[in-house]
Formats: C-alpha cells, structure tokens, sequence
C-alpha cells in the first residue's frame, strides 16, 4: 500500500475514534435522559435524534457544508476562535459524524436504560446513593455490553461515511481524504488493484466488526437500523 | 431515640388519597397495618423520599426536616433503610457485593458484616450470585443490606409477603437480633396481623389512606373501642413469661400476671417474655370456675366493658391485672349468665388456639 492509503487509513480511524469518544460523552446523558421520560418533547427528540439514520448523508452535508461556510455565524466564530477555516477541515468532518452516527449510539444506550427498573434505582438511592453514584455503580455495569455494542455501531458507521465526508470536507489527503472517498478516488482513476485491496479491507472490517457484536449475544435491537 | 411527625398528603394515579397527619413514637417498631389499597405502601415510599407528595406535606424525624414547603432532604441523604416486598437486589452484584454496596456507602459507624451475617445466617451465602437464592435468601440478604447502611430508621414494606413459613420465621428472627442489638427504629408494613403481633409495639391502623387508629399494640388489641376488636379475627396480644417447661407433656407454662397459662411447647429460657395471641372467638366464660374439664387454660378476669355487635353476638373486654383480653360469645349467652360490668369471671381459652398462634417469638 502507498502512503495516499495509509494516510487514509489513519485518517479514518482517528475521524472515528474521535467521533465516538464524542459521542460517548454526549450520548450517554442525552439517552439516559430520553430513557427516563415520555412524552411529545421527548418523542419530537428522539425524531431529530433518529433522522440521519433515513436522511440521504447529501442532504445533511448540504446544510452542514452552508452552516459552516465562512461568512456564516458559525463558520465566523470558528475562525474567530481557532484562527483556521472550519468548512473542508478534520474539525468539520468531526462534528459532521457525530451529527451523522448519533442515533447509532443514542438508540442503543436508550433502549438498554430504559431496561433498567426505577426500583433498582431507588433501592440504592436509600443506600445512600446519589443519583451519579447510582448510574456509575447500578447503571453503567448492567448496560456495559450496551456501551459496547454503542460505541462498536458508532465508530463503524463513521469508517462507512461518505455523503456527509464528501460534501463538508472534499477530499484533501492527510485533512479529509477518509478511506470511502480514497476509494472512489482510486476507481474514479481506474486503479483497481488497489480500490480492491480498500473495498475488500472494508468488507472485511465491516464483517467482522458485526459478528462481533452479534457473538457479544445481547438483544440485536441495536442494529435494527 | 426520636420520634416521626407526619404531615402528608399524597395522590396516587386511581384519585386514590393518603392523607396522614400523625406523631410516631420514638424508637419502637411501628406498625402500619390495614388491607391492601390503604395506602400503607405509599407512605413509606413518602417517608424514603421516594414518592413526591403534595405541597404542605411536612416530615420531622428526631428533629431534622425531611420535608417541608422550604426544603427537601433527598432519599439518599435522609439515612432510611427500606426493605422491599421484592428484596430488590442488585443483580450484577453477589451477595456480598449487594452487602458491600450499602457498608461502603453508610453513614454511621459501620456495623461489622460479620454480625449482620450472623443474625441473618447469610455466611453461606456470601460468594452466591443473587439468582441464585431462593426468595426467603433474597429477602435476608435486602434485610441485611438496609441494616449495613447504617440507617436511623428501617422501613420494611411487607418483607415477610412472599415467603413460606421457616423462610419468614429466620427473617423474623434476623429483624429481632437486629432491632435488640441496635436499638432500631421500625416501621414495618403489614396487612398480617399475625406478622404484627410478633414484632410490633405499636401499631397505626390505616384504612383508605386515613388513620384509623394508632396506639401501644397490646392496648390497642385488647380494647373494644376500635376496628381492630370488631374484625373478624380479632384477638388480643399479651405478654407473658415462661415460668415452666413440662418435657412429659410436651407443653410450657407461662406466667401471665400471677395466673398460669399453658401452651405447646415453646424454645426459650425461664422468664423469658413471650407474645401470646388470644383470639377473641376461642375465649368463653364462666360463672363458676369450671371443674373437670378439658380446657387447661382457666383464669380469673373481671368483666370491664361489652359491646353488641350484632343481634346474637357480644364482645366482652375482660381484664386481669393490667393486660385484657378479649371474648366473643353470644348474646344469649350473656343474657342468661345476666353479665354485667364489674362481675368476677372464668375465661376458658383454648389452648389450641394460642399454640398456633403464638408461635416462639418474644
């Protein structure tokens, strides 16, 4: 493999280690908090938290990729805070994907608190424990394979990104050249030897990445998307 | 040793309404009794902190605030243990990481595991993972992590409900050991009177979310002026002292106030105090003192109140020293042996009734 591969290679594990470390931090509160209501708040965030799963990724990178133009609030703020342009950088495709892999990581970490009873909760809260100390020593421990199969699920959908890459971050090598788009770089220049060897590696990734998480034998709701 | 004052008013989903206002005495096992919808359940989950009540409600325990309209102490700071009618154990954790849990997180000093393992025969248990118990192990091991966390005060929400007897017996016996050691403060929720009368001093009667009635249970059980004497099975609760056990005829004789009183076989020492329940249907009564008869349990009482409560039947309130008892007999009965209050009787008891009754309990 030449260096544009491996360049792309390490890219796109970064993008995604980073996008579901993100991801993490913020989807665990935002599920834990959908998991313990009802109601039509609750239902019209758990819409905007589900659309990218049936929205074309091109639809989302449109918006992304006008929201995040200079000249723009945001695009503006960015540059003012970090001095760099934020359209076509690593940070834009960052928020990119965790925009675009949040239902992976919500719906499963939802659906495995919404398992756990209220009763177990209040039985440890006349231990004596507070409400964090309950969701690290009662929560976190009864939902770990959950964790799992949320980060899995999230760190695999961005590697398979490539609407949403394409739109907001072009394709620079070393900046925004993720492996997807590497790809159709390589077939769009008929090399197919090597758009073989990226294709069938992701087949592979994705395979085994899958029967991983089905071995792990919790419930498969996770993956019904 | 501090006493609760309760002021609560707390809506459930079915316009159901508790609406308590009362003073629980200081460290004594409390009671709360009445049927099933009464609202026993929903006042302890208010006295936890579990459930929200309406604005108004105020809480004092031994003089802290729990609750008022100006401040809320939250569950896990108000040092309640609660003991579930489902032990609610930690499944990812075994039993001694259920224990762990609550001795890690208490407050006051620490009871030594080893103790509470004692009481509560959960050595064997130790290292089990929580599916693995049977239903009478779960509930000794929730038993056991409430104590561990150290609490000023126990709640128990039908503990007992789901168990068999021997399973309820070790139960019972782990929540003496614990309440004589430690001086604990109980509120323990039943609608078994029979679980009542073996562990409580005092007892609130509650009956569609009001207070029925509250008082000493041994008083209370034996007075006519109150829903518990006009229940079906309503009987009296004394207390007496074994005097004697008798191996050839396989009974023990108790000492209740000077007058002798023979039962089954019970375990215990000489002068210990045990529980008696005199059921009120099992008691009769006698001009003379009866010769010749197979009834061993005679004693002589003065007739001190009755009460028709129906067209044949009566209640007699019937009182020995200080304890009474009560009898319910027929009117007719009472009309032909012209009873009036003030008059000296025999009361024949059945011994059967309080052997199966009483139990070995204290």
């Amino acid at each position: 493999m030449n260096d544009p591969i491996q360049t792309a290679i390490w890219l796109t594990v970064a993008l995604a280690a980073t996008t579901t470390i993100i991801l993490l931090l913020l989807g665990t509160p935002l599920a834990w908090w959908l998991s313990r209501r009802t109601g039509s708040t609750t239902a019209a965030i758990e819409a905007v938290v589900a659309l990218p799963l049936i929205l074309p990724p091109t639809v989302l990178g449109f918006y992304l990729l006008i929201m995040f133009a200079p000249g723009t609030a945001v695009g503006e703020l960015w540059q003012q805070l970090t001095g760099t342009q934020l359209a076509f950088s690593f940070s834009a495709l960052v928020i990119g994907s965790v925009l675009y892999s949040l239902p992976f990581v919500v719906q499963p970490l939802q659906q495995a608190f919404r398992r756990i009873p209220s009763d177990l909760l209040d039985a440890a809260a006349t231990l004596g424990a507070t409400p964090f100390d309950q969701f690290r020593s009662i929560v976190l421990p009864l939902t770990r394979r959950s964790f799992l199969i949320a980060a899995s699920l999230g760190f695999a959908h961005t590697v398979g990104e490539f609407g949403v890459v394409l739109m907001i971050g072009g394709n620079i090598p070393g900046e925004t050249q993720v492996l997807s788009i590497a790809l159709y770089d390589t077939v769009e220049s008929l090399r197919f030897a090597e758009a073989h060897q990226l294709a069938g590696g992701l087949v592979v990734f994705s395979l085994l990445t899958l029967f991983l998480l089905y071995r792990s034998d919790e419930n498969r709701w996770g993956l019904r998307s | 040793m501090s006493a609760i004052d309760l002021k609560l008013q707390c809506y459930g989903s079915d316009g159901f309404c508790l609406d308590v206002d009362c003073q629980l005495p200081a460290g004594s096992t409390t009671a709360i009794y009445g049927a099933s919808g009464s609202g026993k359940t929903t006042l302890l989950e208010c006295l936890a902190g579990l459930r929200a009540a309406e604005p108004g409600s105020t809480i004092q325990f031994g003089g802290q605030s729990w609750l008022s309209d100006n401040d809320l102490v939250p569950t896990w700071q108000r040092r309640v243990g609660f003991v579930f009618q489902d032990a609610r154990l930690f499944p990812h954790l075994d039993v001694r990481g259920n224990l762990r849990f609550a001795s890690q997180r208490a407050q006051n000093d620490a009871l030594p595991l080893d103790t509470v393992c004692q009481w509560l025969s959960l050595h064997d248990l130790l290292e089990r993972p929580c599916d693995q118990l049977s239903a009478g192990q779960k509930q000794r091991v929730a038993i056991g992590r409430a104590l561990l966390s150290g609490p000023d005060l126990l709640l128990l929400d039908e503990p007992l409900a789901n168990l068999d007897g021997a399973a309820r017996n070790k139960c019972l016996q782990g929540l003496r050991s614990a309440r004589e050691a430690l001086q604990l403060p109980m509120l323990y929720v039943s609608h078994d009177i029979h679980e009542v009368s073996q562990l409580a001093d005092h007892i609130l009667v509650l009956d569609q979310g009001k207070v029925r009635e509250q008082g000493p249970l041994l008083e209370l059980t034996s007075r006519l002026d109150n829903s518990l004497a006009h229940q079906e099975h309503a009987a009296a609760i004394a207390s007496a002292t074994i005097a004697r056990h008798d191996d050839h005829y396989g009974l023990t004789e108790l000492q209740l106030e000077q007058q002798s009183l023979w039962v089954n076989q019970l375990a215990g020492e000489i002068g210990d105090k045990r529980r008696i329940r005199i059921p009120a249907r099992d008691v009769s009564v006698c001009r003379e003192k009866p010769e010749a008869t197979s009834i061993l349990n005679i004693l002589q009482v003065k007739l001190t109140e009755m009460e028709e409560t129906s067209d044949a039947r009566m209640l007699l309130r019937l009182t020995l020293d200080q304890q009474s008892m009560l009898a319910r007999i027929t009117r007719k009965s009472a009309t032909e042996l012209k009873l009036q209050p003030g008059d000296i009787l025999y009361a024949q008891i059945k011994s059967a009734a309080l052997l199966s009754d009483a139990g070995d309990q204290p």
